[in-house]
């Protein structure tokens, strides 16, 4: 019986081991070794290899603008996905339109957006700065300049991310009995207060799981980088993926790459740790 | 009917949907502390009509008073009523105690009073130890109790009631229907209560509004609608089993129940209604007694009494004798009744009180003014 048990397990758990656990293992051992030079044995250098990464001013301006680009993007594309989904929840005409039209940057590949993007910022042509010039302001270089180039990046990841997170919440709302706002009415509570004493604590079981979903994204998505900006100007838009590809393809420095991969990961499941552990405390599971 | 002046006062309120209509003019008017029961089947437009009173529903026409006020198109906080859901609606993020409250703090009551009030109200619904409780850790019982809670602690005159016990288990319900009972005598709170539990309707109701397709189809006391049904609906609705509705056909001289042409059961005038007799008032006699040939089909035994299947000439008539009874298949009898306990009914549903139905029984003369239940004794020692 548990040797059955075990069978059914097997497809999954091989999968699991090649293509998640063994690359994992694999990358934490290479962040310890130099690769030899014209096939002479890697070379064993501790935690060398992270001193190195410390001391270099790139990582640590990748660094800071992925936590500007988090702290800019979660809690801006959550509220804006929530405020949606109680618009498109209440009765509204053609609310089916409206749930469409918040959903479709979901559909759309990323590389698709970011072309849209594209033409929303280019410099001479782009739709932004021909609005700007008909109300007589003087256009912005969106991507090129890189004390904007950064936040026009964010601005894209909020407009894709929150039709999506949007779904998650609209279904949480749908499944919340509409008795509780009925009696909440019949006591004369106000909108402002039902949602603060019910409505939000309700979704708190969906706000974390679109926290952890968000914060998973801010560190994984790099398609737009592609198209829009390749990380410049000046590493001014580049993110942490974004240069560990860098370093993997562009620069080749394997070694690099796979110690950046091991800090992520390291910073990542503690953030996703933390989070479960304070707020599933504070948060009712139905 | 109404000594004080109406409390609340619905004047031809309708409520119409796109394609059907829910209510239609209803008027009534509700006395304080009166308990009044709403009841129908599903679909009659009660639970509609205590919504609109509610004002979660919006009125299509008509006018809804409260005290006096004119409330049709005020938002429902501001009607001073509270409400039982009958899914109870809690809150399930929230303990007992802040479910409780929850209106208090709405209306912004000081944390003090707050908690006297709570203390108070969790005693008589005697939650007092479950008050730090979330509702999934409780009962169906207790969960109905602390809506029950809610509602009291607005200490609101007005209480409506939406089906509240039906999620219960039958002997829970019992002992709830007391409860609830109690609770509004105890509190003088005038309640609304919607069902289609008859049971209900005739226990807990000093008045039960008996609707059907949207409109009143008998408005009275428990007692009257059991006794003076007004329509045949109202017949067969109230009472387990259902009271015996017979067509009536044109005898020689008088109406007769289709098929039994030899004895006639009323005046010629009713031939086109119906008669309705409930099967407890229905005496069996042996067959040379006089009364109306039937034949027995089956029995069915209920524990504490017996209802008897019998066939009275094209139709099915159920009578109810009290403790168990065995009659064979196939026995011939005759079936009588008390004139008093026979109804009429009109061609169009009506109860027709201008026709008197006769006396089947000249032999057994029962007493007129208070009506009684002519059951057989206790023993089954009739013999036919």
């Amino acid at each position: 019986m548990q040797l059955y048990g075990a069978l059914l397990l097997l497809p999954a758990a091989v999968l699991l081991t090649m293509f998640a656990y063994l690359p994992t293992v694999t990358t934490l051992i290479s962040s310890l070794y130099l690769p030899g030079f014209r096939g002479a044995p890697a070379e064993f250098v501790g935690l060398e290899n992270y001193r190195l990464l410390f001391d270099d001013p790139t990582f640590w301006k990748v660094a800071r603008n992925n936590l500007l680009y988090a702290l800019g993007t979660i809690p801006t594309s959550i509220a804006l996905a929530l405020a949606m989904a109680l618009f498109v929840n209440a009765r509204l005409p053609g609310r089916g339109l409206v749930r469409m039209a918040y959903f479709t940057p979901t559909i759309l590949p990323m590389i698709a957006a970011a072309n849209i993007w594209m033409f929303f910022y280019a410099p001479q042509i782009g739709l932004f700065n021909k609005l700007l010039g008909a109300l007589g302001f003087s256009g912005v270089n969106w991507l090129g300049d890189p004390a904007v180039a950064l936040y026009s990046v964010m601005a894209m990841s909020v407009w894709k991310e929150a039709g999506f997170f949007m779904i998650f919440y609209l279904a949480a709302l749908q499944a919340m009995p509409p008795e509780l706002k009925e009696a909440s009415d019949l006591e004369g509570t106000s909108r402002w207060s039902f949602f603060w004493r019910v409505t939000f604590p309700l979704l708190m079981p969906t706000t974390l799981f679109v926290l952890i979903n968000a914060l998973i994204n801010a560190v994984r998505v790099v398609d737009h980088l592609f198209i829009l900006t390749k990380g410049g100007p000046n590493n001014a838009t580049n993110l942490l993926l974004y240069y560990v590809y860098e370093n993997a393809f562009a620069f080749f420095d394997r070694t690099m790459a796979a110690t950046i991969t091991v800090v992520i990961l390291l910073t990542l499941a503690i953030i996703a740790t933390l989070k479960f552990t304070l707020l599933d405390r504070r948060t009712h599971y139905q | 009917m109404l000594d004080a002046a109406p409390l609340i006062r619905f004047s031809q309120v309708s409520k119409r949907w796109s394609s059907a209509t829910a209510v239609r003019s209803l008027d009534v008017s509700i006395a304080p502390g009166q308990f009044v029961v709403l009841l129908g089947p599903s679909g009659c437009g009660k639970s509609t009509t205590l919504r609109m009173l509610a004002g979660l529903e919006a009125v299509s026409g008509g006018e809804i008073h409260i005290q006096g006020h004119n409330v049709t198109h005020q938002p429902p906080g501001a009607r001073g009523l509270s409400m039982v859901f009958q899914s109870y609606a809690l809150f399930p993020h929230l303990s007992v105690a802040d479910n409780i409250v929850f209106g208090l703090r709405s209306r912004k009551v000081p944390k003090a009073e707050r908690r006297e009030r709570l203390a108070k109200v969790a005693e008589m619904v005697d939650l007092t130890a479950y008050l730090d409780r979330k509702p999934a850790k409780l009962s169906g019982g207790q969960r109905q109790r602390v809506a029950l809670a809610r509602a009291v602690i607005s200490e609101h005159p007005i209480c409506l009631m939406d089906e509240p016990l039906s999620n219960l288990d039958a002997r829970l319900r019992s002992d709830m229907r007391r409860d609830i009972k109690a609770l509004q005598a105890r509190l003088g709170m005038t309640v609304i209560y919607v069902t289609h539990d008859q049971v209900e309707a005739m226990s807990m109701g000093d008045r039960v509004i008996l609707m059907q397709h949207g409109e009143i189809v008998q408005d009275a006391t428990p007692g009257e609608l059991y006794n003076q049904p007004a329509t045949t609906f109202a017949a067969s609705f109230i009472g387990s089993p259902a009271m015996n509705l017979l067509p009536l056909a044109e005898g020689l001289e008088a109406a007769i129940i289709e098929g039994v042409p030899e004895t006639p059961v009323a005046p010629l005038a009713a031939a086109t209604g119906q008669l309705g007799v409930r099967p407890e008032d229905i005496t069996l006699r042996g067959s040379g007694e006089p009364g109306i040939p039937a034949t027995v089909i089956s029995d069915e035994y209920l524990g504490a009494d017996t209802i008897i299947h019998l066939a009275v000439g094209h139709h099915t008539v159920k009578a109810r004798l009290a403790g168990r009874q065995t009659m064979a298949p196939d026995t011939a009898c005759k079936v009588a009744w008390q004139p008093q306990a026979a109804h009429l009914f009109g061609s169009d549903g009506k109860r027709r009180d201008d026709l008197a139905p006769y006396n089947l029984m000249p032999d057994m003369p029962g007493d007129v003014d208070a009506r009684v239940v002519p059951r057989l004794p206790n023993v089954g020692s009739f013999s036919i």
